[in-house]
């Protein structure tokens, strides 16, 4: 980054300013620039899945799949027009009952609710793919607890600020393990991506002390920062903005959360691993 | 083909003088600098949100001011209506403005999903108001219309090109581009060159092919389709494991297009593959998603291709906008396109071969790559694809730029853009050896800061950079020395384009797409939408 100098004036940088900010309104980005948003997730009958499972898997599974994602000769149904254009069973019945004998597909007779369940059944399979917020992670428990340790009191530099004896007791029972390994990446990350939206920005606020050209200093947690104004919440829940005019008032920042930001560039994702494994230890 | 242009300019010329009122768009106009019509999404069809503008200038700045604010008005209650969907279709809530709006004879046409506008360019008035029963589908957002004559065109979320008569905004016809039930949803702005309205969608749930068609203005037609993956037989089809992968392998046209008239050809940006981060059905390059490709506007023939995100499984759709510069290097003279990419990678390539020029990170976070190959592509690294224990990725799927457009200013010889260094989590969640969807799960793991950065075109070097509280942001650069922005916390800002330094703001809450100016009746205006409201400036 040869020649690069940054044109934000007037801010002592006590600690990173952009990346602590930043990262108070990347949801707020995410939101606004995912090209694709899932819309409401459909809800589906449990017990007619199953049904239509069942039948499913005994009428057409041979050709098709069991998962429907296709099979010997029958093409995968998740993506098929057919089934995307269906409405409760009525087009893929009217479908089933003449079938499509120049290419292979034979016709069914079945009872009408039987075609409705396995058209429930296709649907809340392309429902699994296509909205991927009830995506279900798997097991990401594969690191060495003794190496997460080890990465704890050492390279981490974890152990600078916590304790498994002291402020970390029990974390290992409190979080699901995928909260547990986000946590400790960000505590004021909101969690899901932006595939899944947000929530609120949690953990510490960045602390800001602002000072007057008389003197007098107000310091409290950061609300906002822009070039042309400052807002603070102080200790006594009072909120205070301060217009800004280059270096006048000046601005301090620190924020308490800056290792955890600088890690971000450092960690292998062994060292993730590693370190989540010894977490969950901490019951 | 021209002779349509030609008769449109006579008609002008003889009948309305100096244009005072609204009337047909002089089809010559678009391959001009934009200064008394702003006729195209990008202005022109370079794509670099420049403008020879210099009334408001950097000695005056200080005195711009809210000339109007049009907040817009999605009731059907006097609007003109059409589309197939459901006499209650939803609404759909107040969408934000992503569009950029046209300006052509004193008159702004711009669009949202499902809803279209005229709004007088003066005062802010609304002229009509055009509304659409929607069938369904994903309301992100709309990029805006394009104008042929005296039709406007524009895309609806249900995937319809909707044509209207700009005078009235009466429907002329309406025409189904794809089907939204396999997923699909429409947002760009058609681009018009000559006689062929370019039309793209996008849709990223189902593992569907994309395309970009040319439809005829008059009848609405389809004129040509180009797919952005390959047919068996064709080349790129052995970057693919087998036919199925590549028919059901993504590559969205949702970005709108740049065109260089010379050489006839117009640049695409293609989205990301699919499924889109499971990538094991789909070994190999992937081509030609997440590509720049240069197609014969009136064929849809590929001439060239260049790839930005090989094999790309972040979600990581290079349409961001491919923009045409014209120069001389090494006493030669050279054309042009430089694109900054969601993957966090500056290109400069050669648009009339292809060939690639600078290939280089303009943020310091990304951790996905090993290095860049001979032909100046990016060489993934696979241990950063998706993992079922998770890997930790920058980008994240927003990447680091987005759609907003970037803006090439020729006074100073820089490319700007918003940038933002997010980093998540990558699960993989779909093990199956055929994946479907997404086939991943992405949990934000914290980001770096967030800034405009001014990059040196010739060499991508950042020379300056300002920080901002979000990344990707719509921008304009004029001849007045100034680049409007905004900075992601409601501040729309004049900037000094060779520092970075704020010289002007206005809060009005967030940009939600670049600003856009223009010269009527003397007068220089900048208009930019943030939220549902579209605001004009002028000197007082």
């Amino acid at each position: 980054m040869h020649g690069v100098h940054e044109a934000g004036a007037g801010v002592k940088r006590t600690q990173n300013l952009p990346s602590a900010v930043t990262c108070l309104m990347i949801l707020l980005a995410a939101a606004v620039l995912a090209q694709a948003q899932p819309a409401a997730v459909p809800k589906f009958d449990d017990a007619a899945v199953e049904r239509g499972k069942n039948a499913f898997v005994a009428a057409c599974g041979f050709c098709h799949g069991s998962n429907a994602r296709g099979g010997e000769g029958g093409p995968d149904l998740i993506r098929s027009v057919l089934v995307l254009d269906d409405e409760g069973g009525k087009e893929l019945g009217a479908f089933l009952r003449v079938g499509r004998p120049g290419s292979g597909m034979p016709a069914f007779d079945l009872p009408s609710p039987q075609v409705a369940d396995i058209a429930t059944f296709l649907h809340s399979r392309v429902a699994a793919a296509a909205f991927r917020n009830t995506y279900q992670i798997g097991n990401i428990l594969v690191g060495d607890a003794k190496a997460g340790e080890a990465f704890f009191n050492g390279a981490g530099g974890c152990n600078t600020c916590h304790s498994p004896g002291g402020d970390l007791v029990g974390v290992g029972a409190k979080y699901e393990t995928v909260n547990l390994q986000l946590k400790f990446l960000m505590p004021r990350s909101g969690g899901r991506g932006p595939g899944g939206r947000g929530g609120p920005p949690q953990g510490p606020p960045i602390n800001v002390t602002v000072t007057l050209p008389s003197g007098e200093t107000f310091h409290g947690a950061l609300v906002r920062i822009t070039d042309f104004d400052v807002t603070l919440r102080d200790a006594s829940n009072v909120t205070r903005s301060f217009a800004r005019n280059g270096d006048v008032p000046k601005v301090e920042l620190a924020d308490p959360l800056q290792h955890h930001l600088d890690m971000l560039t450092k960690y292998t994702d062994k060292n993730i691993h590693d370190l989540t494994a010894y977490l969950v230890t901490l019951k | 083909m021209t002779m349509r242009f030609s008769i449109g300019a006579v008609f002008l010329a003889a009948t309305c003088g100096a244009l005072v009122a609204q009337g047909p768009l002089d089809g010559s106009l678009l391959g001009k600098p934009p200064v008394e019509a702003w006729p195209t999404y990008h202005g022109d069809y370079s794509g670099r949100h420049y403008s020879t503008l210099d009334q408001i200038n950097q000695s005056n700045v200080k005195a711009l001011s809210l000339a109007w604010l049009y907040r817009i008005n999605t009731s059907k209650t006097g609007a003109i209506v059409g589309g197939e969907g459901p006499d209650d279709a939803p609404a759909g809530g107040n969408p934000t403005i992503k569009s950029i709006p046209l300006m052509v004879n004193g008159m702004l046409y711009f669009s949202a999903p499902d809803h279209a506008w005229a709004v007088d360019a003066r005062t802010g008035q609304e002229v009509w108001h055009y509304y659409w029963k929607t069938k369904g589908g994903i309301h992100i957002g709309n990029r805006g219309m394009g104008m042929y004559n005296n039709w406007l065109f524009f895309e609806t979320p249900d995937c319809y090109l909707v044509s209207l008569d700009a005078s009235t905004g009466r429907e002329r016809w309406h025409r189904q581009i794809t089907d939204v039930k396999q997923e699909y949803f429409c947002t760009p702005s058609p681009l018009i060159i000559r006689n062929h309205v370019i039309v793209g969608m996008g849709g990223d749930s189902l593992d569907v092919p994309g395309w970009l068609e040319s439809r005829d203005p008059e009848t609405g037609d389809v004129q040509w389709k180009w797919y952005s993956t390959p047919r068996p037989g064709q080349p790129g089809a052995e970057s693919w494991p087998d036919i199925y992968s590549m028919e059901h392998g993504g590559g969205m046209t949702w970005q709108p297009w740049t065109y260089d008239p010379e050489l006839n050809l117009m640049y695409v940006a293609t989205g990301n593959p699919n499924p889109v981060m499971a990538g094991q059905s789909r070994r190999g390059d992937n081509l030609y998603t997440a590509s720049i490709v240069a197609l014969n506007p009136d064929s849809g023939k590929l001439a060239w291709h260049f790839q930005v995100s090989p094999h790309d499984t972040h979600d990581w759709d290079a349409t961001q906008v491919p923009v045409l510069i014209d120069d001389v290097l090494n006493g030669q003279r050279r054309k042009l396109l430089a694109n900054a990419s969601r993957n966090g990678f500056y290109f400069l390539l050669d648009r009339t071969t292809g060939k690639n020029l600078v290939t280089k990170p303009f943020v310091e976070s990304l951790n996905w790559h090993k290095g860049v190959d001979a032909l100046g592509r990016p060489i993934p690294d696979p241990a950063k694809d998706p993992k079922v224990e998770g890997v930790l990725v920058s980008p994240n799927s927003s990447g680091i730029t987005n759609w907003p457009a970037p803006s090439f200013n020729p006074d100073t010889g820089l490319f700007y853009v918003g940038t933002s260094q997010p980093f998540s989590m990558f699960y993989l969640t779909d093990t199956d050896a055929r994946p479907q969807g997404y086939g991943a799960a992405e949990r934000q793991a914290g980001a770096l800061g967030s800034y405009l950065r001014a990059i040196d075109y010739k060499t991508g070097t950042v020379v300056w950079k300002h920080m901002t509280q979000t990344g990707a942001q719509g921008l304009l650069s004029t001849a007045g020395g100034l680049l409007f922005g905004n900075d992601g916390a409601g501040n729309f800002i004049a900037f000094d384009p060779k520092s970075g330094k704020p010289l002007w703001h206005a809060g009005i809450g967030n940009d939600t797409n670049a600003p856009m100016t223009y010269m009527l009746d003397g007068r220089q205006y900048v208009t930019v939408g943030a939220g549902d409201t579209l605001f004009a400036f002028y000197l007082q």
